[in-house]
């Protein structure tokens, strides 16, 4: 890291959990131990909050993707200091695992975004929204989070194809109504699909379920593509289903390329939190919202919320070792970039954050398996998710500011083997100046090539690209029409690894941001630590005061939506 | 508003309500005594206030207000703003009342009382209207004053049509709305608004709220309007004479009482002790107007200048669809005469919604007139014997083609169009009973419309199908479907002279008359009347036929059998009294005075409404039985039956075998017996 300012020493050096890394889960997890009743010391080695859920402006954002991309600087290389001055440990020089690769950014008129360049919020793992029914809302309505944060809606979502339309997805009632595109016979289908749906969840959640009609667990146990089939629905609907309202990446019919073949009984859930998402919140137009000031917000909320109850933080202020028991080989605690020693009965990761192999080998059995999660694992599928950023002057859709694009397999070109999910942010969510919009893409992919070409072609189907790239020019097609398309201003295209969290007792290591739209997985994965860390002690349990939550609920959740 | 559960209130809420009723009383009667002595202090109006705002249905308190207001506008000087201080003083009392309760007619009519007045500012209250609807967008105060306020500010029906646009796709269930749009359209279709054609606009209606209908079936608010749409296209305001008789270009014979020698079978003989045949003129909708001077008749026969015509079957109604004049002839002067009538030459017919008949038609006939040779015979009419097969080449079926006048009709082309439309896109709907039963109605409307004889009628298989469907999957509403099923049936039957004559017959002992057999159909009601004019005599036995309703038209019928169906009393023959010409009937095996209590009875004159009922000589002689038998009495005394088959029916009995015999003294055969001493 650059030249770390000099800091007092921390006082005092002695805590129940250290936590690295501000992104949503470790903040989840600091404000949840907090809220317990927990010391807990909160570091990032950067100057902001939300390490990879970071929400930057154009010069960091690209300074943070650069300098956690591959080709890691030789870490300072310093000769491993002697192993400690205290002679009961032993420290463990820690390596910094990027993320990042193929980041590529493009300028297209720096001027204008020269003098703007302050104005944005722009997300590291976008597109990420939040569903209203999601367990993440549950979860800041829970900790009182809410306060610190508020959202609005995304306006509408679309199914693109290779034509370049957007249509609209006809996720409610009068939705299905005002469709154009559908077939009348198409919306009684598909209006019929919902309704046996929402009777099968009402069936579940009420025990007199002699009317309702349920979906027979044979059919729950089977693939819901086959299932949609057997609704005898058409593809075109079933595609909308999957793809724009459950929300999947890997292509369903095909068995061979998918990597996740969804059962009907997590389609209906899906289906579930879309349907129960979109009538949470009054003043929420649809299923999704997204929070003003980009999603850098989340974690900071929880991040607040945990100093409120205690913690205390530190930014700009990396570790550079593990200081492990000499004799048992247990985790003691860490050093800082300040050289000050601190210690925790537990510590918990951000992803990026790993023991060099070399560094191992002249440990004993025991001080392996204390560092064993932060091992790097050699992965057989490696799984990653490309991501883009454009600037965009003008919207994809006349009329509509916020708005979320699935392009489902196959739409765009043959070999697309996942679907391609683009969200657009405007100004009123405080990303980005007026008349422009921040377009976020990502898709699955196995290697950088195959996602850069993917996002690449869902750009040229949306927005107008300057001039044929110096790369793959071939990959972006040329658009006579391409004139009332919106005009590419700025652009990042990155490719992220995916890293599972590890649990591993003393130290943990915490998920990179995942292939999601939403943040369910993620805090998910966090309650879970928690359970595990803590025993099975419930989260936040001290805010569920219930005078508190109904007055909050009145006031819509907290989640603040305004017009 | 809409779905909320009814919860059993709780003892401490009782408690509140209770002492809440307490305070109402006193502050009722405080407030009577203001109203009895005209008060209209401040504290007195205040004290209304207090009461209104508990509870907004205390109509009366409404009403003093309005006489408090007038009292006090009438005190003050007329300066606009002291008047509309006082108005604005009872909209605010009417906004909180609203509060209170959203769907208190009394606050919605005063507001719209002080709005009147016009001292009022009209801005407020769309916006006002604005917070309402969005709290309940379907209620229905609203939308009438939203009507009411729309008028006084003068704002423009297409706005407020984009408005309906704006409710309905915020939620297609709002019948409300879809009422309010068909107010709207109507009347911009009325004026010819600019862009508002029928041909364009109707259309148009029809792909919107099929969004509707094909995203929730269930839904009823989509199927009104549909309704609604489909009423539009097929109906043609003005009105057009649907057929005659005779009919254009027949030929009939006439003679008097008895039976001709060898007349040919080829036409309609008309036998009249009176020396007079009707003349049928059937609109396809309820005109009035038609006079000698709007009909004139162009013939030899002599004495038929100024003709009455008399509406079927109401004489003192203004309007029918049916009218009858009588025509004269001499039965002892044998000749052969041409009439001409024309219709609507000059105006004055006009349907009952305004509009004129303005399509003339003109048409013309040979009435043959024969010497009567033998005497009439009194002989019994047999129902089984003595009939003679059809001859096909009878021109009495040209009554079954006058509607094809149809398609001269100018915009016949969309509604065409339309209806074809709609058939392909309700085709594709399925297991929706409201489904099948539009493209039921819709099929009925395409074969009204077939002008085409080798497509005509092709449709009916479909649509009996669909009734039939529609009984076994919809028992609540059997007989409805069971009704439109007859009626599809009998207008297959009717469709074409082919079908139509399958079902005719000539009764060789009377003149040939023409006989219609449609025994052993399960018809449950009548229809089609109007291609049925020339029969004279009709079977209708083993059906399920409650009333005669329809018959009426039928003024040529002189035999009717009705046995074995299900008749429930004298009132549902009712409108065989106007079949002058009706001289046999048959009724036996039915239900007449199997029900005690039949509510049916009671929608005719009954002996309380009738005091010329009972005035007569049998009704001198035996009150007790008129008055046990006064439906019977009412529909067999103004018939000239000679023949009556009773038997069967729980009514039937030697006491009223005897009075039938009193009342129709000219009845010659009782269930089967003749008439002894006669």
């Amino acid at each position: 890291m650059i030249d770390i300012p000099p800091y007092p020493p921390l006082d005092p050096s002695n805590y129940d959990l250290i936590v690295v890394g501000t992104g949503v889960s470790e903040s989840v997890l600091a404000a949840a131990a907090s809220s317990s009743g927990s010391s807990v010391l909160h570091l990032d080695p950067n100057p902001f909050y939300g390490s990879h859920f970071a929400s930057l402006s154009l010069p960091d954002l690209t300074s943070f993707l650069h300098s956690n991309s591959v080709s890691p600087p030789p870490s300072p290389s310093s000769p491993p200091l002697p192993p400690s001055n205290n002679h009961d440990f032993i420290s463990v020089d820690l390596v910094n695992r990027s993320l990042y690769s193929s980041v590529e950014i493009s300028s297209f008129e720096s001027e204008i975004l020269e003098e703007h360049s302050r104005r944005f919020n722009v997300d590291l793992a976008g597109p990420r929204v939040v569903f209203c029914a999601d367990e993440s809302i549950n979860l800041m309505l829970k900790s009182g989070a809410n306060n610190y944060v508020e959202f609005k809606s995304i306006d509408a979502s679309f199914v693109g194809d290779s034509s370049g339309e957007l249509r609209n997805v006809p996720d409610s009632r009068a939705a299905i109504f005002k469709d154009k595109s559908l077939t009348l016979l198409e919306k009684n289908q598909l209006m019929k699909f919902f309704k046996l749906v929402q009777s099968h969840l009402a069936s579940s959640t009420e025990k007199d379920d002699s009317t309702t009609v349920k979906i027979s667990e044979e059919d729950m146990e089977s693939p819901f593509v086959d299932f949609l089939s057997k609704m005898r629905l058409p593809p075109k609907i079933k595609s909308i289903i999957l793809y724009a309202i459950a929300m999947l990446d890997y292509d369903q019919d095909n068995t061979e390329t998918c990597r996740h073949l969804l059962k009907t009984k997590e389609g209906i859930d899906r289906l579930a939190l879309y349907i129960t998402s979109m009538g949470r919140f009054s003043n929420a137009l649809g299923a999704l919202i997204y929070p003003i000031y980009g999603q850098g917000e989340l974690p900071q909320a929880f991040c607040r919320r945990a100093a409120v109850k205690g913690c205390i933080y530190v930014l700009r202020m990396p570790i550079t070792a593990l200081l492990l028991d000499k004799e048992t080989g247990g985790y003691k605690g860490v050093r800082l970039a300040s050289g000050q020693e601190i210690f925790s009965q537990k510590l918990i990761l951000d992803p990026c954050v790993t023991v060099g192999l070399e560094s191992l080998s002249s440990l004993t059995d025991q001080q392996n398996e204390t560092l064993s999660v932060l091992v790097p694992k050699s992965m057989i599928n490696k799984e990653k998710i490309a991501r883009g950023v454009c600037v965009i002057r003008g919207s994809v859709k006349a009329n509509v500011s916020n708005a979320l694009v699935v392009y489902p397999p196959k739409s765009l070109f043959p070999e697309q083997l996942t679907a391609i999910r683009v969200l657009q942010l405007g100004s009123g969510l405080a990303v980005c100046p007026a008349d422009m919009h921040v377009l976020y893409l990502s898709t699955l992919c196995d290697n950088d090539d195959q996602g850069i070409k993917a996002l690449l072609s869902a750009m040229s189907n949306l927005i107008s690209l300057p001039v044929p790239e110096n790369r793959q020019s071939d990959s972006v097609v040329e658009n006579d029409t391409s004139e009332t398309k919106p005009i590419l201003l700025w652009r990042a295209l990155y490719v992220q690894e995916l890293v599972k969290g590890e649990f591993g007792g003393t130290i943990s290591s915490m998920p990179s941001p995942d292939g999601n739209l939403n943040y369910n997985e993620i805090v998910e994965s966090a309650v879970k630590l928690y359970e595990k860390l803590m025993g099975s002690e419930e989260l936040f349990k001290e805010e569920t005061s219930p005078a508190e939550n109904t007055t909050e609920e009145e006031n819509d959740g907290g989640v603040e939506i305004e017009d | 508003m809409h779905g909320r559960p009814r919860n059993a209130s709780k003892p401490e809420e009782e408690a509140a309500s209770a002492a809440k009723a307490v305070q109402l009383r006193s502050l009722q009667s405080q407030f009577m005594t203001n109203h009895h002595d005209k008060i209209y202090t401040n504290e007195a109006i205040e004290l209304s206030t207090k009461l209104l705002e508990i509870n907004p249905e205390a109509y009366t308190a409404w009403n003093y207000r309005k006489l408090a207001v007038e009292d006090r506008l009438a005190r003050i000087e007329p300066d606009p703003n002291l008047v509309s201080a006082i108005l604005d003083e009872e909209l605010r009392v009417v906004e909180s009342a609203l509060r209170q309760n959203f769907k208190s007619y009394g606050a919605w009519h005063h507001r719209k009382w002080v709005l009147s007045k016009g001292h009022s500012s009209v801005g407020n209250e769309l916006r006002l209207l604005e917070k309402f609807q969005k709290l309940d967008s379907r209620n229905f105060h609203a939308w009438n004053y939203r009507r009411f306020v729309v008028e006084l500010t003068n704002r423009s029906e297409q706005d407020e049509l984009q408005y309906t646009d704006d409710m309905i796709n915020n939620n297609f269930s709002n019948y409300s709305a879809w009422h309010n749009r068909s107010v709207l359209l109507s009347s911009l279709l009325a004026q010819n608004a600019d862009g508002f054609m029928p041909n364009i606009k109707i259309p148009e209606e029809y792909d919107f709220v099929h969004s509707a209908i094909f995203t929730e079936p269930d839904d009823q608010s989509g199927w009104f309007y549909h309704l609604w749409l489909l009423d539009q296209t097929l109906n043609v305001e003005t009105p057009l004479l649907t057929s005659s008789w005779p009919s254009h270009g027949s030929s009939i014979i006439l003679s008097g009482a008895g039976c001709l020698s060898g007349s040919s079978s080829m036409f309609t003989t008309f036998c009249s002790e009176s020396g007079s045949f009707p003349l049928i003129l059937y609109f396809d909708q309820a005109v009035g107007g038609v006079s000698s001077s709007t009909v004139t008749i162009d013939s030899e026969l002599k004495g038929n200048e100024g003709l009455v015509w008399e509406p079927i079957p109401n004489k003192n109604s203004q309007v029918s669809c049916v009218w009858v004049a009588r025509l004269k002839y001499v039965s002892s002067d044998p000749c052969e005469y041409k009439v001409k009538i024309r219709v609507g030459n000059s105006p004055g017919i006009v349907s009952s919604r305004g509009y004129n008949f303005n399509a003339p038609y003109e048409f013309v006939f040979t009435a043959h007139v024969h010497d009567t040779v033998e005497d009439s015979q009194e002989g019994i009419v047999s129902w089984t014997d003595g009939f003679d097969i059809w001859d096909a080449k009878s021109k009495d079926l040209n009554s079954l083609v006058t509607l094809d006048r149809l398609n001269a009709e100018m915009d016949f082309k969309w509604r065409q169009e339309a209806i074809d439309s709609e058939v392909e896109c309700f085709g594709i709907l399925p297991d929706s009973k409201i489904g099948k039963l539009t493209l039921a109605r819709l099929l009925m409307a395409r074969e009204a419309m077939v002008s085409d004889d080798a497509v005509k009628g092709v449709h009916y298989e479909e649509i009996l199908q669909l009734y039939n469907d529609l009984m076994a999957l919809d028992s609540s509403h059997y007989q409805y479907y069971k009704d439109e099923h007859s009626k599809a049936f009998l207008h297959k039957v009717t469709s074409s002279s082919e079908s139509l004559s399958r079902h005719l017959l000539r009764y060789r002992d009377m003149n040939n008359l023409v006989c219609l057999r449609l025994n052993n159909l399960s018809l449950s009601r009548i229809a089609s009347v109007e291609k049925l004019l020339f029969v004279q005599m009709l079977d209708l036995s083993h059906n399920e036929l409650h009333s005669t309703e329809g018959l009426e038209a039928m003024q040529l019928l002189s035999c009717l059998n009705l046995s074995h169906n299900r008749i429930r009393s004298f009132s549902a023959l009712d409108s065989l009294r106007h079949v002058k010409q009706l001289k046999v009937l048959d009724v036996s095996h039915n239900h007449i005075g199997k029900h005690s209590v039949d509510t049916t009875r009671y929608l005719c004159s009954s002996p309380l409404s009738n005091s010329e009922l009972g005035q007569d000589d049998v009704g001198k002689q035996n009150p007790g039985l008129v008055t046990k038998y006064w439906d019977a009495y009412c529909v067999l005394t103004d018939l000239n039956l000679k023949q009556l088959d009773i038997a069967g029916n729980e009514i039937a009995g030697e006491e009223f075998s005897s009075f039938v015999l009193q009342v129709v003294p000219k009845l010659v055969w009782l269930d089967g017996q003749k008439k002894l001493g006669n």
